[in-house]
């Protein structure tokens, strides 16, 4: 046996085995362009050179030689730092379709991705490509000829939904005076601010989390889904405030403000509290995230260039980690009760102002108490697939709670209390995993949530967002995005552009109000949201149909 | 589809006639059950009007059962009335339809109408508790002034049945209904008319909100909430909590089950009224096809459409006799002596209105809040 020369530790080095996309690249295709390599955005192939050895004989009589050809190839790297992550950027620019990704299902990445002890990051929702509870529900209670389906083109249909606290019926100060209701101005009953909005609403993504034309391109859309549509719909500003020209124009009020445990652009928001000329659509306290419960809000150092360390009040270039709590926060009843109050009087109590937590066992409790609060304007529960720009891996895949029974459970015990009517539940959280965004509301709603927020989907919709549940690319962290969705970096971001963002998501809106439509239609519903309508929700599975009191069937 | 044959005259008249005008609408009922529901009694009760007026179906041991509950609350029973049945083989018989007549408990006759009321919701409950595991007790309706009779059948069979034509069996309000609850099993609970407090309603349609508006009704805290083997019977658990518990005027029912669009309610005075109900009776708001006939306490019937107006309704008769019915034969059946140029067929806004003793139609648009 001879000892080992040169290379000491080769059990060290990975194989290409052991990563999650695997690059097919086909010589015989390669023009050798080099687009493909610089435009990876993670340096995981890189032109080389391969030397080919041919033995060859030339004459009449057998006479062999070797000769040795030097070839530029394409070649995949095996540093688990740059290990490719399937986003097929190299594809989309091959002229000549020489070279993909492709997943392998037995990688074991996550054995190698923790080098000089550092846990995996990255950016994305759950990885895990398996049907959610939301995608197995069905709509079976079908109209028909006990009672005619209601026509989705043609009929009238009130696709709303009310966010912000609403009084109990026996509370309206209202009197009759010669058979007419008028509202009693003399009560010291407080009437709550409440918008009426449409039921998707477009969830917390915050200004340094996206690009510049992404953000714009977003509330673009809203703005003519509002102005020009008649769509109510809303879109929440992430934590990290908003640019001060928005704050001051008559647009804040398709806008909800988030204030997270970071305070990030609070100074900014303050500071333009008097230049306001429109109030903002509601107030989101952040206290957790679906994504990564017991985390707070990140955005790293690559992305806090000029803009964002203005807007945010705050050095360019350093990580941005916002605390896993507020700093305030002791007890729900008299922090969150005193946030609640403090962000109503900041607006003279004309701005609903509500909490969002992640999905967890303990949401009812939050619930209840909430219930108690005469302030408290919604409560908003992401679920355990919700989105985000960057967490640990360990928290997206492992923590949190799944949407669908936390609503349901949440909704039953506002029901028992009679309250399901004054506290609305926003649902969040994997909504339109799979792309079916609509049938994924409805699901929602006939839970019992009175509104859904999207965030991912919208991503993924309005910008060709390349993620997925197979740990595709999944960069938003690194500010790398090759779609130039979650960077800011104008080279990247300049692929975006801002106004396809806006015709998209004005696409995305109006299809999905036409399926709502087609759903709603044949279950003959259409006067009102049919919130907790549960005996049109059915499922294949004995355990879940138990789990949300709904009916099994097969 | 249900059948619906409602008539509301100055004169007392017999149940009869709003059974032939069913009959003329038989095409679109099965004939599969009939409620009937009488307010302001004539005939044999004429002068039983202060008593309240218990109606249920026993069995043997359920009468025994009721009347022993009955008489250990000190109520006093003081006439019983039972149709004069005749056997038919389409027909299961029962063993007692009755009507029982009673003398408030001591001591209660003199309290508050209100205290009175909540007892005989109370007594009402509590009999249908009693009998609700066995079924041999049934009780549709316990108020002064009211009779309500149910079998499954056809109407015009139970007619026979119930001995209607030879009977002394009068009113000058009678609802009725020609179908029993078929989308679900049979059930005596489950056949319109329903009734609660001096309001009696039925419909026909579904009402495709009904699981949601159940569980709000449900949640409410109110005794008399419950029950609802049909969907319809929240239609009149709606008028209650709305002019009983909310006392709000009586157009609002329809403020509340059809609400105004935004842009719609700046025509109303109203308005911002409008808006904070809107908000707040959101889940009592009714969807899918329906039209809904009743009685008020004082004697006002009604007749109002869903949202979209996608079932038939027709109101027409002469001063002292009114028929809200399901369709025009119906109509033409009840008052044959009317202008039929003048019959009103409601639409999505309309709220027709007749005024006790048939004397006056009133046509309340939504749109215009008068």
């Amino acid at each position: 046996m001879e000892p080992v020369k040169g290379k000491l530790d080769v059990n060290h080095e990975l194989t290409l085995k052991e990563f999650p996309y695997i690059i097919q690249w086909r010589d015989d295709r390669c023009k050798r362009c080099g687009q493909c390599t610089a435009v990876c955005p993670v340096k995981a192939i890189v032109p080389d050179l391969r030397v080919d050895r041919a033995a060859g004989s030339e004459g009449p009589t057998p006479n062999p030689s070797v000769t040795r050809r030097v070839t530029q190839i394409v070649k995949q790297v095996h540093d688990i730092d740059r290990y490719c992550v399937g986003c097929a950027m190299c594809s989309l620019v091959c002229p000549n379709e020489a070279i993909t990704p492709e997943f392998n299902p037995n990688h074991k990445f996550l054995f190698y991705k923790n080098r000089a002890g550092d846990a995996y990051k990255r950016g994305g929702r759950r990885n895990d490509p398996t049907p959610s509870t939301l995608d197995q529900l069905k709509f079976t209670r079908i109209s028909m000829l006990t009672d005619p389906a209601l026509d989705a083109g043609r009929h009238e249909f009130h696709l709303r939904t009310f966010l912000g606290r609403i009084l109990p019926p026996e509370s309206m100060p209202l009197k009759a005076e010669n058979g007419r209701l008028v509202v009693d101005k003399n009560s010291d009953i407080f009437i709550p601010p409440v918008r009426e909005i449409y039921p998707i609403m477009i969830g917390s993504m915050s200004v340094g989390a996206l690009s510049p034309p992404m953000w714009e391109g977003l509330a673009m859309g809203v703005a003519y889904l509002n102005e020009e549509l008649g769509m109510p719909v809303v879109m929440a500003s992430g934590e990290g405030g908003m640019p001060p020209r928005l704050l001051k124009s008559r647009f804040l009020k398709y806008f909800i403000l988030q204030i997270a445990s970071g305070y990030f652009g609070w100074d900014e928001i303050v500071r333009a509290l008097p230049d306001m000329v429109a109030d903002p659509a509601a107030i989101e306290i952040k206290y957790g995230q679906g994504a990564k419960p017991g985390d707070g809000g990140l955005l790293m150092s690559y992305k806090v260039l000029k803009l964002i360390s203005e807007i945010r009040g705050v050095p360019m270039r350093v990580d941005l980690a916002s605390p896993p709590t507020h700093q305030t926060k002791y007890s729900i009843e008299e922090a969150v009760a005193k946030m609640i109050q403090s962000m109503s009087m900041a607006w003279g109590f004309r701005v609903p102002v509500y909490p969002k937590i992640s999905g967890t066992k303990t949401a009812r409790a939050v619930l209840n108490n909430l219930a108690r609060n005469p302030y408290a304007a919604a409560l908003s529960i992401d679920g355990e697939d919700g989105g985000t720009g960057a967490a640990y891996n360990v928290s997206m895949d492992k923590m949190g709670h799944p949407i669908a029974s936390n609503i349901r459970e949440c909704y039953l015990d506002l029901v028992k209390q009679g309250k399901q009517n004054e506290l609305p539940i926003i649902a969040a959280g994997g909504v339109g995993k799979k792309g079916n965004l609509a049938a994924n509301v409805a699901a929602l709603i006939m839970l019992g949530a009175s509104a859904a927020s999207i965030g991912k989907y919208v991503m993924q919709a309005t910008a060709d967002c390349l993620g997925d549940e197979n740990n595709r690319c999944n960069l938003c962290n690194t500010g790398r995005c090759p779609r130039g969705i979650t960077t800011q970096d104008p080279k990247l971001y300049r692929r975006l552009d801002s106004e396809k963002v806006a015709e998209r998501l004005v696409d995305v809106f109006k299809a999905a109000d036409v399926e709502l439509k087609k759903i709603f239609a044949p279950m003959g519903r259409s006067t009102e949201l049919p919130i907790g309508m549960s005996d049109g929700l059915s499922v294949g599975n004995q355990e879940i149909a138990e789990k949300l009191g709904i009916s099994y069937v097969c | 589809m249900c059948r619906l044959a409602a008539i509301t005259a100055s004169e007392y008249f017999s149940p009869l006639e709003n059974i032939h005008a069913l009959e003329t609408m038989k095409e679109g009922h099965d004939g599969s059950g009939m409620g009937l529901m009488l307010k302001s009694l004539g005939g044999f009760a004429e002068n039983l009007k202060e008593y309240p007026a218990l109606s249920g179906i026993c069995s043997n041991d359920g009468l025994k059962t009721l009347d022993e509950f009955m008489s250990s609350r000190g109520w006093r029973e003081v006439h019983c009335w039972e149709p004069d049945v005749k056997p038919l083989p389409q027909i299961i018989r029962r063993d007692h339809y009755f009507t029982k007549f009673y003398e408030y408990p001591a001591g209660i006759k003199e309290r508050p109408w209100e205290q009175k009321e909540a007892l005989l919701l109370e007594t009402r409950i509590a009999l249908r508790k009693l009998g609700d595991k066995d079924e041999s007790i049934t009780v549709f309706s316990f108020y002064p002034d009211v009779l309500t009779l149910k079998e499954v059948g056809d109407p015009l069979m139970l007619a026979e049945y119930f001995g209607l034509e030879k009977g002394d069996l009068k009113a000058k309000i009678v609802l009725a209904q020609g179908r029993q609850n078929t989308n679900y099993a049979i059930n005596l609970y489950a056949c319109h008319p329903f009734f609660i407090q001096g309001i009696g309603t039925m419909t026909n349609g579904e009402n495709t909100a009904f699981v949601p508006i159940r569980e709000y009704l449900m949640s409410r805290g109110f005794p008399g909430y419950i029950g609802y083997q049909s969907d319809s019977e929240v239609f009149t658990h709606i008028l209650h909590y709305t002019t009983k518990r909310l006392g709000f005027p009586m157009p609002y029912y329809k403020d509340v089950i059809t609400p105004l669009k935004r842009a719609e309610m700046e025509g109303r005075p109203d308005k911002d009224a409008l808006l904070l109900m809107r908000q707040s009776l959101r889940m009592l708001v009714i969807d899918g096809p329906n039209c809904i006939i009743g009685f008020t306490p004082d004697g006002t019937c009604f007749m109002v459409q869903d949202s979209k107006k996608l079932r038939p309704g027709a109101v027409g008769g002469v001063k002292g006799k009114y028929a809200l019915m399901s369709e025009e034969c119906g109509v033409d059946s009840a008052v044959p002596e009317r202008d039929r140029a003048k019959d009103i067929f409601p639409m999505k806004y309309d709220f027709v209105m007749i005024s006790p003793g048939a004397q006056e139609v009133k046509v309340w648009n939504q749109l215009k809040g008068n």
